[in-house]
């Protein structure tokens, strides 16, 4: 054996040859890998929560080892596996919930899968669109624990422990609401419908909503509930009525609610309170209607512009409204009358209902003694008239109201529903009026004065063409001779002017005719002197003077 | 046998380091030249060769079942592991890259673990069998040791350069420490093991190499 060099300083030929096997610090190494291998393992044990399984319709976005669990945005699981179920139905995922999330294994826990939802009521689950779905959990408050749960298909509304109050509401119909569709108070939105379920006899629908906190305290149990879905566009006697809650209620509905004005005595409602949904804001703070009372009318001229819902007033007063209008046929008459029907809420008339009811002592519960009442009404000309109320759209509605004049019929208190007398419209009575005036019109024989004026006309026009053809020819012609004399007239004044104009030959003459004249007639003077004393030279002539005889 | 001397037999032990033939007649500790430390065969070869190697079979295990990245695309974080990643990579069509993955991460370490088993045993039970191919085995699974890194560069590469936030982050996670873990134990497992082991089987002196060994061991 030889001896190997070593580290140490030792003295040369005084190796240590040792004869047994050392083990080597050498295996420190895996020792410590091992170590830490298994406190990994001890570590992941520690760490691992409770698995579940939760079954969902569809495993739509569902990846094993990807999709996450998460409570208020911090994951707390993560998909382990997702595989159909047996009856291939749904779609099991196993869930690996993390140590802390053990309180969701509570049998009430609730799972489902977000995803990106657009509604009208708003978008949500917009992040989901970047990471892909991921599923929300709510933890539940039950004792029990459970393993398997059912997936929600549509995330809850209002995950536990919110603070706020439920209620439910019923109503005929579900209308435009949905789950998620808003609770406005005083326009503000406070809660949101969170479920609705047919009543179980399947003849209405109740309608869970939640309030938050703090506006969980404005819902008293006087307050009334209505309906504030999308756009109220109501053409009626009153005119066009538009009204709406939000431009959100207009998309997806929503629910209004507020107390009446005056609510003495009223405190807030206990958690799921139950309330009537009404159907708007009037009918919901209107005073309650009481006892409907259902009354028949006939009309024998057309009810064009009147509506089911169109109003009934009594005196001016809203008493009621149309439920039905029909067209009817009367075997006597042959003819078509209208029959209305209406419904009256006398309760609404208030201070004079409760009065009336107490001076003639009625019992509002008993129905032939306010039939009788309703006779004696008629007896002094209580009418139904059916009147224009809005003259633009034509709209109708019903007046009651007493006419003294009215003609007397006779009231059969067995008729159901009772039977009101009606008198025509005031827009009837003045469109019978008119009809009668152009029924006389039509009586005038326009046709033969008409034929007559014609005949005239035609007359008047021959003689026209006869004095435009032939007379104004000639006073043309006419016309144009005095033209011409006037002309010549004129010549003449003019040649006569210039003839009598000084220094003309024609003045001249005449001066010397004038002056021959006044010789001539001077001789004529002589000769007559001359004769006047020698009258005998008529006979005899001038004796000696020859011109005497000249002058003759 | 014709085998050509071994060093021994000429007392003759080259130093370690700087390669000089020292002559052991006067059992020099130490190479006259470069002053390292002289040893006829590695130390505690085997003993060390054997814990390096079960350290790193003890590392092998979390290293391929913890997730060595997370990639967190658009908000949404993704372990994976090496063996996902080849699955993925494998589903998505790329099975070139799958496969270098696959040989690189897994079967490289695979290899290196057989195969020096494999030498060990042989040296344990002195066989005499394929020397020259089981020390070109011990060459290729020194030359193929490194390859194995190429998973903890990636890892280190992509943690350091996708950083984007909320539209992509990949951090490393500590699956790929135990990986490179695993790799480094092999290395020093493969470094620890002498090849001229299998030759001393040869010198027809089966105790020549246990002495040497317990010698060393000390």
């Amino acid at each position: 054996m030889k001896s190997q060099a070593t580290e140490g300083p030792q003295a040369p030929g005084q190796a240590p040859v040792k004869t047994g096997r050392s083990v080597s610090l050498v295996w420190i190494v895996p020792i410590v890998a091992v170590l830490v291998g298994l406190s990994l393992v001890v570590h992941s044990i520690m760490q691992e929560g409770p698995t579940i399984t939760v079954t969902f319709k569809t495993g739509d976005g569902l990846t094993a080892n990807k999709t996450e669990v998460k409570y208020r945005s911090v994951v707390i699981g993560q998909v382990s596996d997702v595989e159909l179920a047996s009856d291939q139905k749904s779609v099991n995922a196993t869930i690996k919930l993390t140590k802390q999330a053990e309180g969701f294994t509570r049998s009430d826990s609730q799972f489902w899968v977000v995803r990106p939802r657009i509604g009208a009521g708003g978008v949500s689950g917009i992040d989901t669109l970047l990471s892909g779905d991921y599923i929300g959990a709510d933890i539940g408050q039950a004792n029990g624990r459970s393993k398997n749960f059912k997936g929600l298909e549509i995330p809850p509304a209002i995950t536990y422990g919110e603070p706020g109050k439920r209620f439910t509401l019923h109503t005929a119909d579900l209308g435009s609401l949905d789950v998620g569709s808003p609770v406005y108070y005083r326009k503000i939105p406070v809660g949101q419908v969170v479920a609705y379920a047919l009543d179980p006899d399947g003849k209405g629908v109740n309608i869970d909503l939640f309030v938050h906190a703090p506006n969980d305290q404005y819902v008293t149990e006087n307050t009334r509930f209505w309906n504030a879905s999308g756009v109220d566009v109501s053409i009626d006697a009153n005119g066009v009525d538009v009204k709406t809650e939000s431009l959100s209620s207009v998309l997806v509905g929503g629910i209004a609610f507020r107390a009446p004005e005056y609510n003495p005595d009223d405190k807030p409602a206990p958690e799921e309170y139950a309330y009537e949904l009404f159907e708007d804001q009037q009918s919901a703070l209107a005073p309650p209607n009481g006892k409907a009372q259902f009354l028949a009318l006939r009309f024998d001229q057309a009810m064009r512009g009147l509506k089911v819902d169109a109003p009934v007033e009594f005196l001016g007063i809203e008493i009621g409204k149309v439920v039905s209008v029909n067209l009817d046929f009367d075997e006597k008459k042959r003819s078509f009358p209208v029959s209305v029907g209406i419904v009256i809420y006398p309760q609404r008339l208030g201070q004079a209902h409760t009065k009336m009811i107490k001076s003639l002592n009625h019992d509002p519960n008993d129905e032939a003694a306010g039939v009788r009442m309703i006779g004696t009404f008629i007896d002094n000309g209580l009418r139904a008239q059916a009147r224009t109320g809005n003259l633009l759209t034509g709209q109708l509605y019903i007046a009651l109201d007493f006419y003294p004049k009215a003609e007397k019929v006779v009231f059969d208190a067995t008729a159901r529903p009772v039977m009101i007398p009606t008198v025509p419209g005031s827009l009837e009575q003045l469109q019978e009026k008119l009809e009668s005036m152009v029924d006389k019109v039509n009586k005038l024989p326009i046709e033969r004065i008409a034929g007559n004026l014609d005949s005239n006309l035609v007359e008047v026009h021959k003689g026209l063409i006869k004095f435009n053809s032939k007379t104004l020819p000639g006073v043309d012609t006419a016309l144009s001779e005095v033209s011409k004399t006037l002309l010549s007239a004129d010549t003449t004044l003019r040649s006569a002017n210039a003839t009598l104009s000084d220094g003309s030959p024609s003045r001249e003459k005449l001066g010397q005719t004038l002056t021959e004249l006044e010789r001539t007639s001077r001789a004529l003077r002589e000769l007559a002197d001359y004769l006047i004393r020698h009258p005998e030279s008529l006979l005899r002539g001038r004796p000696e003077n020859p011109a005497a005889k000249d002058y003759k | 046998m014709n085998m050509p001397p071994a060093a021994s037999d000429l007392n003759l032990c080259l130093c370690h380091s700087c390669s000089m033939t020292c002559d052991m007649t006067d059992n020099p500790h130490e190479c006259e030249r470069c002053g390292a430390p002289l040893h006829r065969r590695k130390t505690n070869s085997l003993a060390r060769t054997w814990a390096f190697m079960f350290t790193a079979l003890a590392f092998y295990v979390p290293a391929n079942l913890l997730p060595v990245m997370n990639t967190k695309m658009l908000g949404n974080g993704a372990d994976s592991t090496i063996m996902s990643g080849v699955l993925e990579f494998w589903a998505a069509g790329a099975w070139d890259i799958a496969l270098i993955i696959f040989i690189a991460s897994i079967a490289v370490p695979g290899i290196k673990f057989v195969a020096l088993t494999f030498l060990l045993m042989s040296v344990h039970r002195s066989s005499l069998w394929a020397s020259k191919e089981r020390s070109q085995l011990y060459r290729f699974v020194e030359v193929i040791g490194y390859w194995s890194m190429l998973d903890v560069i990636v890892v280190a590469l992509v943690a350091a350069l996708v950083k984007f936030n909320a539209l992509a982050d990949i951090e490393p996670r500590a699956g790929i420490l135990f990986f490179g873990l695993v790799v480094v134990f092999t290395m020093l497992a493969a470094m620890s093991f002498d090849p001229r082991l299998i030759w001393d089987e040869k010198r027809e002196n089966p105790q020549n190499e246990e002495v040497m060994d317990e010698v060393a061991s000390h």
